[in-house]
């Protein structure tokens, strides 16, 4: 009961200050759950925010429900997810009920601009820690620069620009990103029933020496 | 009752339908609005306002809003967790069907591919945040002066911000929390 107490409490925090988007969460996500608790890696941080982008619904509620559900099963994505809308439930509850004006008053402008100047830092701190990660080869950077081409100058959907990204890694994937020495002959044949011939007998030789 | 049940069905269909960040649920939102009468587009305008100054996401604000004003409190939690239980489910079959897979060179693979692309739309949205605070567009399009592009108070709290995030290893709601005190202080 007080992992998914804490669970909750976290993901509320996170919830608490995600100003500007989903997107905002990272820098928090980072500290508290790469750095701090070691629940995540960065890498994993990456995978869930893609994912995030082209399954329905807002990318924070998806990121927690996915390292919730990680932690401890349905359950904790459950109560992750719960926890990070938690905060937006009473603040919009409490503005609604009490400062219809609330977005037009003067402190509440000067404070965002605040935040906001901030949040540029934090996110551009996350991205630097995020593209030492994910940007191993030079194929990692060809998809990365044209990812954020795109989505800078043109208002593609974010879902077409994961999708054509995750079929641009199934085709440019060099072959020790995704069959390390350990991979066993099984795993590396059922992954290949698809695959050109040429890389099967080039496969089945390295397997041979994997053995030897 | 049947509110109540027009309520869950309206923004689990939301939830659903819109992918890819919380802008995607605008179109869902209007239709609500014309099909029902819960609110107006007057109101779908104030709640942008109020989402870009409060935490959490658009959508999730809006679910709230609306539920509060259909049902009172009661209705803003019924909403808020009809739109959000389609990404639950959707993404706890994922985290199953992955944690299955993750092994598999076709999975390596295709996050090979993902991961540049996920830093590359966390940058693009953190240089429209950046350009959002930093810049002042219209105003430079008014006086055509360079000198009034840059929106000097929030590039100095930014730089005051990195410095002091990097040399003491605050965390990071420290300095968001600071960074707001400082935009009232200075009339930012």
């Amino acid at each position: 009961m007080k992992k998914y107490l804490q669970l909750f409490l976290i993901f509320a925090k996170i919830g608490a200050v995600t100003f500007g988007g989903g997107y905002a969460m990272l820098p928090i996500l980072q500290r508290e759950l790469v750095e701090n608790r070691h629940w995540v890696t960065d890498e994993e941080l990456a995978d869930y925010f893609a994912i995030g982008q082209c399954t329905p619904g807002v990318i924070a509620v998806n990121t927690a429900t996915f390292i919730g559900s990680k932690l401890y099963g349905i359950p904790g994505g459950i109560v992750a997810t719960i926890g990070v809308v938690f905060p937006s439930i009473i603040i919009i509850t409490v503005i609604a009920l009490f400062l219809s004006n609330f977005a037009h008053l003067a402190a509440v402008k000067h404070a965002f601009n605040g935040i906001r100047a901030c949040v540029t830092i934090l996110i551009a701190d996350s991205v630097v820690k995020l593209g030492k990660k994910s940007l191993v080869d030079y194929r990692c950077v060809i998809i990365f620069l044209i990812v954020l081409a795109i989505s800078m100058f043109t208002s593609v959907s974010p879902v077409f620009l994961v999708l054509f990204a995750g079929l641009a890694g199934f085709i440019v994937c060099p072959r020790k990103r995704y069959d390390p020495n350990g991979s066993t002959p099984a795993e590396a044949k059922a992954s290949f029933s698809g695959g050109v011939s040429a890389e099967k007998t080039e496969q089945a030789a390295d397997r041979k020496g994997d053995v030897k | 009752m049947t509110l109540v049940l027009r309520l869950i069905y309206e923004f689990f269909k939301t939830g659903l339908f819109s992918i890819g960040g919380g802008l995607a649920t605008l179109p869902f939102l209007y239709a609500m609005s014309r099909s029902t009468g819960w609110f107006t587009t007057s109101d779908i305008a104030d709640m942008i306002a109020i989402s870009e100054s409060t935490p959490g996401p658009l959508g999730v604000n809006m679910a709230t809003y609306v539920g509060f004003l259909t049902l009172g409190v009661f209705g803003g939690v019924v909403s808020t967790l009809a739109l959000v239980a389609p990404s639950i489910i959707v993404i706890l079959i994922i985290a199953k069907i992955l944690d299955k897979f993750k092994e598999s060179a076709a999975t390596k693979k295709i996050f090979y591919g993902l991961r540049p692309a996920s830093t590359a739309l966390i940058t693009s949205a953190g240089l429209g945040v950046a350009k959002l605070s930093l810049l002042r567009e219209s105003l430079f399009q008014e006086t055509g002066l360079i000198s009034s592009l840059f929106n000097w108070k929030c590039i100095i709290l930014a730089a005051v911000c990195l410095a002091v995030y990097k040399k003491f290893n605050l965390h990071p709601v420290i300095v968001i929390a600071g960074a707001a005190c400082a935009g009232i202080l200075f009339a930012m």
